[in-house]
């Protein structure tokens, strides 16, 4: 390793997802000088919503009407998942943060404090979540009120069927009906991307013509909310909405589409905008492959062997993610951690990763594998001691969580990265 | 167009009259032995009705290597299948082009492996009448670039890749466009015998729960692993045994040839390619109920290291998906080891257990179908008092448009070639468009089944790529509600299903590439669409 780095900061973020980038946000706030590096390509596959705890214990399937009711229950339960190292009062905070600063960058979202949300789905199926980006919130109340709504789908448009959704979904909202359109200047015989679709709505008569004719789907239909797939545009997407809104004289709303997706694209952009405003040093699409443990903190390559760009921190924090992220990796016989080759909990042998029912309840022990840290979120070495004073971790990464079952996705990323960022500052004091 | 059960009225339990058909033959079971009879009755002539419980080929039919056998590969073991093999492998090669890929064979031995057996391989396939020729060790390695550098000894066999499930679907539509009637989802419950004879069979059609009774003439009994179970129903007992093999599938074709090891049967021993993919295979493992069986990690790890003796890339490759199958195997449930049993097949007449009218035909092999559709028809059309004679032997499978989609590769190739844009791709790491769906669509209902993702599924290669359905199944049940095939919750059920079938193959080789793709499918069914939850 060269002694001469390129770039010298107090906090390397290694790991461009939502935890890497909300840890970036809360270091930069305190006053680090901060760089994030990592592959963004897995954020186009978030949905955009941001859960912080639905089902408690997952086994039982039982959705919790209040999150804090359930993180409640999850320390009582739990006390080794991550989110139980947090306390309520922080978690609120961190999300509070979050979410505020999507908002201040143009991204905005809403919740009701204190009480998880639904919304519906491409499957026919209900979502509880919390903050919900607001371009989908008046979903969440036409929902609540039962009312009247009518799901436009789009000729052309793959994986999103309004019949589906208006189908599926009569049992809990009968007030559900369903219709198609053909965008404007389409031949319509092609397929419909959803992202240059976005972009077109940029502009003022793109966006007026399709007003129109969506309100020409509508017609005299006694129906106070509409829903579109969530392509309403990329950037600036409330003022989208409010303008077709005001043509259709209904209230509009979106219903996320499968991934990759735009609200994905919308929540990716929105980070990298904010973050640079906050001066973070984005190394985007570039992944660290080495980062060696000095005595004053650590040196690490980032991009290509060839040529790399090497940075000295005084601290790490590893928010590589699981498998898809990268921060996992697995072989026929043993999952390890791709950086530090940090011990990974996880089931004794291969047979005991996955269960035989891929809907099984109780969720795959695999997804409770991870790494293992001290309560100041610092990796553990076999010994149980920190591998370093100052190497964090936070996200999908720490064992003995399964996010896709208990939906506490966004939740375990913001609130892990803030309570680890906590602890940096207090080690430096 | 298949017409609706016949028009007499039985009564079932004197609670409400049942539909009832009538029928000279019943054929039980959808696999490539009940449509081989089917297709072999109906050209003689012959009316049948054929019953599936699930889908075609939902046994050994649809969960085998599809290897078109030489025969070589039972020279030592059972010299008499090693014969029949050779000859109707031919035959089929001949007869059923369009559902054959001429690959021609290597049998290979490596270090370590047995030289005496090496030594007198090729006078044991001389004297089955097997064409066998020695291919020294450069010029094997030179064709087959994938074989360990560690090969001692290398023979070219006439072997080659068959697609079962096309094989199937081309009997079955020739014998439906000769009359024959096809109930899928149509589940043997119980026979009425009286004096000596089925009288009628009672079958429950599985989607509605409705029941309705065939009386037939004769009743065949096809249905393969399942065989004992049947026979039991008319009281006949079966000496069966039954054998789950376990096989992969991956992600490219590494193979031209199909490539066998060089010794006594034994496990992962085969590597067939088909299409654009390889299969590698099998185990030997006794199970007691051919129902809800599945490949272990434990398999498959053994597979893999076995596998890579022969063929050393194995140990990298990506892996696809796993399977496993049923082997009926008749006759000898005291032998202690399964592959010694002859893969020949059973022909049992139930007149020698005081059933007259009743047969059951198990066992044998894929390669040997037709032969044994013909023995069962010669022994119904003498029951009958049939004298047509057997066709199948001189006339060509007719090719049918609704079956080319399983081959893997088929379907891109048709799409680049039509280039139609408004043809959208609804599976795109095997690229089948919404236009074969249509068709595949049209031909379920022409043959009284149900569209949905696990029956499109069957019939294309939809949810076999890389994604194992993770895209194409969300896109597919959307497509389906936009036709009006899918109604109410059923998409939800449909993608439950599908999925859950999909998982069975994928959990063993869940490591590396595929555990990253488990974990997007996860992350997208169970953390954002929550599909676990709404299980009802």
């Amino acid at each position: 390793m060269t002694t001469d780095p390129n770039i010298d900061c107090d906090l390397l973020v290694i790991g461009a997802g939502v935890a890497g980038s909300a840890a970036a946000l809360f270091a930069a706030d305190i006053g680090f000088n901060t760089v994030q590096a990592g592959i963004t390509s897995q954020t186009i596959f978030a949905s955009g919503l941001m859960d912080l705890m639905g089902v408690h214990p997952p086994a039982s399937g039982r959705v919790w009407r209040s999150p804090h009711d359930a993180l409640a229950a999850l320390a009582q339960d739990e006390p080794r998942h991550p989110l139980a190292r947090v306390s309520p009062v922080e978690i609120d905070q961190a999300l509070k943060m979050f979410t505020g600063f999507l908002s201040d960058t143009g991204l905005s979202y809403r919740c009701r404090p204190g009480r998880n949300v639904r919304i519906p789905m491409p499957t026919g199926t209900l979502k509880t979540t919390y903050c919900v980006p607001l371009s989908m919130w008046p979903g969440v109340k036409a929902l609540e009120k039962q009312q009247a709504c009518l799901i436009v789908g789009v000729h052309g448009l793959r994986g999103f069927s309004a019949r589906q959704i208006s189908e599926s979904l009569q049992p809990v909202w009968p007030g559900l009906r369903h219709a198609n359109i053909r965008l404007p200047d389409r031949g319509y015989r092609e397929e419909i991307f959803a992202e240059p679709f976005a972009r077109s709505l940029a502009v003022k008569d793109n966006r007026r013509r399709f007003a129109e004719a969506l309100a020409t789907v509508i017609g005299q239909k006694p129906v106070d909310a509409v829903a579109f797939p969530a392509m309403l545009g990329l950037g600036n997407v409330n003022d989208i909405i409010a303008d077709i809104a005001k043509t259709i004289a209904r209230a509009l709303f979106e219903i996320p589409t499968m991934p990759p997706s735009i609200p994905g694209l919308r929540l990716k952009e929105t980070l990298e905008e904010g973050l640079r405003q906050k001066g973070v040093l984005l190394l985007r699409q570039q992944r660290v492959f080495a980062s060696q443990p000095q005595k004053d903190g650590f040196l690490s390559l980032v991009g290509t062997r060839e040529a790399p760009t090497t940075v000295r921190s005084r601290a790490v924090l590893l928010a590589t993610g699981r498998f898809l992220g990268k921060g996992l990796h697995a072989d026929r016989k043993k999952i390890r951690e791709t950086l530090f080759d940090l011990p990974v909990h996880q089931p004794e042998k291969r047979s005991d990763w996955h269960r035989t029912d891929f809907l099984d309840s109780r969720g795959h022990p695999v997804n409770r594998s991870g790494i293992e840290t001290d309560d100041a979120l610092r990796p553990l070495t076999s010994s149980k001691q920190p591998l370093h004073p100052h190497l964090f971790a936070a996200g999908s990464i720490l064992a003995h969580q399964d996010w896709m079952r208990a939906k506490c996705g966004a939740g375990l990323s913001i609130a892990t990265a803030w309570k680890a960022v906590q602890s940096f500052k207090a080690k430096v004091g | 167009m298949v017409s609706e059960p016949g028009a007499t009225h039985a009564v079932d339990t004197g609670i409400r009259p049942m539909k009832s058909i009538e029928t000279q033959v019943l054929i039980i079971g959808g696999g490539i032995t009940g449509a081989g009879i089917a297709r072999d009755l109906a050209l003689r002539g012959v009316r049948c009705v054929l019953i599936e419980k699930h889908d075609i080929n939902a046994g050994a039919s649809g969960a085998n290597h599809g290897l078109l056998h030489s025969g070589a590969r039972y020279v030592t073991s059972d010299p008499g299948s090693a014969a029949e093999c050779r000859v109707e492998g031919s035959l089929l090669k001949k007869m059923a082009p369009d559902c054959v890929e001429d690959t021609g064979g290597l049998f290979v031995a490596v270090e370590g492996d047995d030289e005496r057996y090496v030594a007198e391989f090729p006078a044991l396939c001389r004297a089955c009448g097997i064409a066998v020729e020695p291919v020294d060790v450069p010029t094997a390695l030179d064709i087959e670039p994938a074989l360990s550098r560690r090969l001692i000894a290398a023979f070219q066999v006439p072997d080659a890749a068959v697609d079962p499930f096309k094989l199937t679907m081309q009997n079955l539509h020739q014998a439906v466009a000769l009359g024959c009637r096809l109930f899928r989802h149509s589940k043997l419950v119980d026979f009425t015998i009286t004096q000596g004879r089925i009288a009628s069979a009672i079958v429950s059609n599985e989607l509605t729960g409705e029941r309705f009774a065939v009386k037939a003439g004769y009743v065949i009994n096809a249905s393969g692993a399942w065989a004992r179970v049947v026979a039991r129903l008319a009281g006949c007992t079966i000496d069966l045994i039954c054998s789950k093999g376990s096989l992969l599938v991956t992600h490219e074709r590494i193979n031209h040839r199909v490539i066998n090891r060089l010794r006594p049967s034994s496990n992962a021993d085969i590597l067939v390619p088909g299409g654009t993919v390889s299969i590698l295979g099998t185990t030997s493992v006794r199970v007691e109920d051919p129902d809800h069986i599945f490949p272990t990690v434990k398999e498959i790890d053994f597979i893999v290291s076995e596998g890579a003796a022969m063929i050393p890339q194995l140990e990298q490759t990506r892996f696809i998906r796993a399977y496993a199958g049923v082997r009926p195997l008749v006759g000898s449930s005291k032998k202690s080891d399964d592959r010694s049993v002859s893969r020949s097949f059973a022909l049992i007449d139930h007149a020698d257990d005081g059933i007259v009218n009743f047969a059951t035909i198990t066992g044998g092999k894929l390669t040997t179908y037709r032969l044994m559709a013909e023995k069962t028809a010669d022994l119904i059309c003498r029951h009958l008092g049939v004298s047509a004679v057997c066709r199948t032997r001189h006339e060509p499978l007719p090719a049918a448009d609704a079956t080319r989609w399983t081959e893997a590769g088929y379907a891109p190739r048709q799409w680049a070639k039509k280039r139609d844009a408004g043809d959208i791709m609804l599976c795109e790491c095997e690229m089948v468009p919404k236009s074969v769906v249509d068709e595949l669509i049209d031909s379920i209902h022409e043959h009284n089944g149900r569209p949905d993702l696990t029956s499109l599924g069957i019939r294309s290669r939809i949810g076999k790529g890389a994604c194992q359905g993770t895209f194409c199944g969300l896109r597919t049940a959307a497509y389906l509600y936009d036709i009006n095939e899918l109604k109410g919750r059923e998409g939800l059920h449909s993608i439950q299903a599908f999925m859950r079938e999909r998982w069975r193959g994928v959990r063993p080789l869940l490591w590396d590439t595929s555990l990253i793709q488990a974990e997007l499918q996860e992350a997208l069914y169970c953390g954002l669409f929550g599909v676990e939850l709404n299980d009802d």
